[in-house]
């Protein structure tokens, strides 16, 4: 499903981000990606969907080649991926419904059939009473919940989570790992970055991890 | 500019409400539109009615001729007989001296001074009307007569008008300019008013492309933003006018009750009027056109 060959990601200024990285992901398969800041956790999800692209190497999705697809095709690859960011991403000028609702209307679904998914991407992180609220209303915890709920409202294939417990205590962090879990049980690929050693306990999940931008 | 016509419908109540949003901004770019495009409506609106009026009073032009004072009966029977051979004369009439002294006597108000005439100054004259009326034509027409024999004068009655029709044909060049000029007025606020919104809506933009947003689909608001903001300032630039118009007119009653005429100044037609929103609809459209293409390439999430 994911597939990184030998891909190289030097950033302008000459910083080195990822050294010869290769590895595959299956269709299903549930990945962290660890290492601490600044090893390439980051840029390594920022490949997969397009938002930036390998100096050489190829970076496969869905079998298309990620680094080489031309900007007018970039939109539909990431339509097929849920991604939650690190920083959120949240619009503050709407209420947490609408922000959920960006994705459908991007990708022009009515507008029952929007409402309903949104209301049960809501209900899955357990926000749905909160729907009218402004997310500069929600706690942490909640934002990242909601941020979840904007990248599955599209139930996309492959998510993609960039340290989704960063600045959680133990037991959001918990949280949060649970709705991930169910994910994978109805048989979602997920990759997500973390250096959090309480979700890291959590064996059985495989582990790439990366030093200074290489595979160990 | 793809998507279903329910997306449409969804963008444009958007537009709207971000319209309403921020109203005192938007009223003022529209209410500056409007004098923009005003002015140059407005004079239009003028020189249609100076047009109107000439032709009303100049009305189907007319050539006098003015016979010599001593020409007797043969000498005019024999101009008849010529003019009614002339092929670019459609129609003759013969105004005898002693006819038109009278006339005279009962129009002019002169009554009195026309009355100590110890004699009938005036000579006899045809009025003719020329089949065509084309400034080119009523000169060879002119040129013409005046080499009949037994004819003194000969004069263009509309001679005037035709002049004044000139003289308004660089009134239009002139507007034309004005209206060119501030048309790129109305582009440069309309880019600068989306140039804005850009900076000001950058998070958004950014997370749209994140999640799967094509060009189009971010192109889109701003792109209606811009025409809806040119339509609604052609509108204002309409009611300016109107309103100008209206308020001429109450003044001009009164002096035309003086002269006792009855003249008013025609407001724009609504073909006229029309236009005027489809031309101001579309610059908003191409400013905003133009701002889109300028600026939104900057906007890269990274």
């Amino acid at each position: 499903m994911i597939s990184f060959k030998q891909v190289h990601k030097r950033y302008p200024g000459g910083y080195e981000a990822l050294k010869n990285v290769s590895f595959d992901i299956t269709e299903g398969e549930m990945v962290f990606i660890t290492g601490h800041s600044g090893a390439g956790k980051s840029t390594l999800l920022k490949l997969i969907a397009g938002i930036e692209r390998p100096n050489s190497g190829s970076v496969l999705v869905n079998n298309q080649n990620v680094g080489v697809l031309k900007d007018g095709a970039l939109p539909y690859l990431r339509r097929h991926l849920g991604i939650i960011f690190q920083d959120h991403k949240l619009l503050f000028d709407r209420s947490v419904f609408d922000n959920v609702l960006l994705p459908l209307q991007i990708c022009g679904f009515d507008h029952r059939e929007s409402s309903k998914r949104v209301r049960a991407a809501l209900d899955k992180v357990g926000l749905l009473k909160r729907e009218k609220a402004n997310p500069i209303a929600l706690s942490g915890g909640e934002q990242q919940r909601l941020c979840i709920a904007r990248a599955i409202v599209n139930r996309p294939a492959i998510l993609l989570a960039d340290e989704p417990t960063g600045n959680l205590d133990a037991a959001y962090a918990q949280e949060i790992m649970a709705i991930f879990k169910s994910f994978h049980q109805v048989g979602a690929t997920l990759v997500i970055s973390t250096h959090d050693e309480s979700v890291l306990r959590d064996t059985g999940v495989r582990r790439l991890s990366l030093k200074d931008g290489a595979l160990q | 500019m793809t998507g279903t016509f329910s997306q449409h419908l969804a963008v444009i109540r958007n537009v709207l409400k971000r319209m309403f949003a921020a109203r005192l901004g938007g009223l003022l770019n529209i209410l500056v539109i409007g004098i923009a495009l005003s002015l140059p409506t407005g004079l239009y609106v003028l020189l249609k009615n100076a047009e109107g009026a000439i032709a009303q009073f100049s009305g189907a032009p007319q050539i006098s001729i003015f016979l010599d004072m001593s020409a007797g009966h043969d000498a005019t029977d024999k101009l008849k007989l010529l003019l009614e051979e002339n092929k670019a004369i459609a129609g003759i009439e013969f105004v005898a001296r002693e006819q038109a002294l009278e006339s005279l006597q009962q129009n002019s108000g002169l009554s009195d001074l026309v009355a100590g005439l110890k004699q009938n100054p005036l000579p006899d004259a045809f009025v003719i009307q020329p089949k065509n009326s084309d400034g080119q034509s009523l000169q060879t027409l002119r040129d013409q007569l005046v080499q009949l024999p037994g004819v003194e004068r000969v004069q263009l009655d509309s001679d005037w008008a035709y002049k004044l029709a000139a003289i308004l044909k660089f009134g239009r060049t002139g507007v034309l300019i004005l209206a060119m000029l501030l048309s790129l007025a109305l582009i440069a606020i309309t880019f600068n008013t989306i140039r804005l919104q850009i900076l000001t809506q950058r998070e958004e933009i950014i997370v749209a492309k994140l999640i799967g947003a094509t060009n189009g689909f971010i192109r889109r608001p701003f792109l209606y933003f811009g025409i809806l903001q040119g339509l609604l300032g052609g509108m204002m630039a309409w009611l300016i006018t109107s309103a100008s118009v209206f308020f001429f007119n109450t003044r001009l009653s009164e002096l035309a009750q003086l002269y006792g005429s009855d003249f008013a100044l025609t407001p724009l037609d609504s073909l006229d009027g029309l236009s005027l929103l489809v031309f101001s609809l579309y610059l908003g459209g191409l400013g905003a056109w133009l701002s889109v293409s300028r600026h939104l390439s900057e906007v890269e999430p990274h």
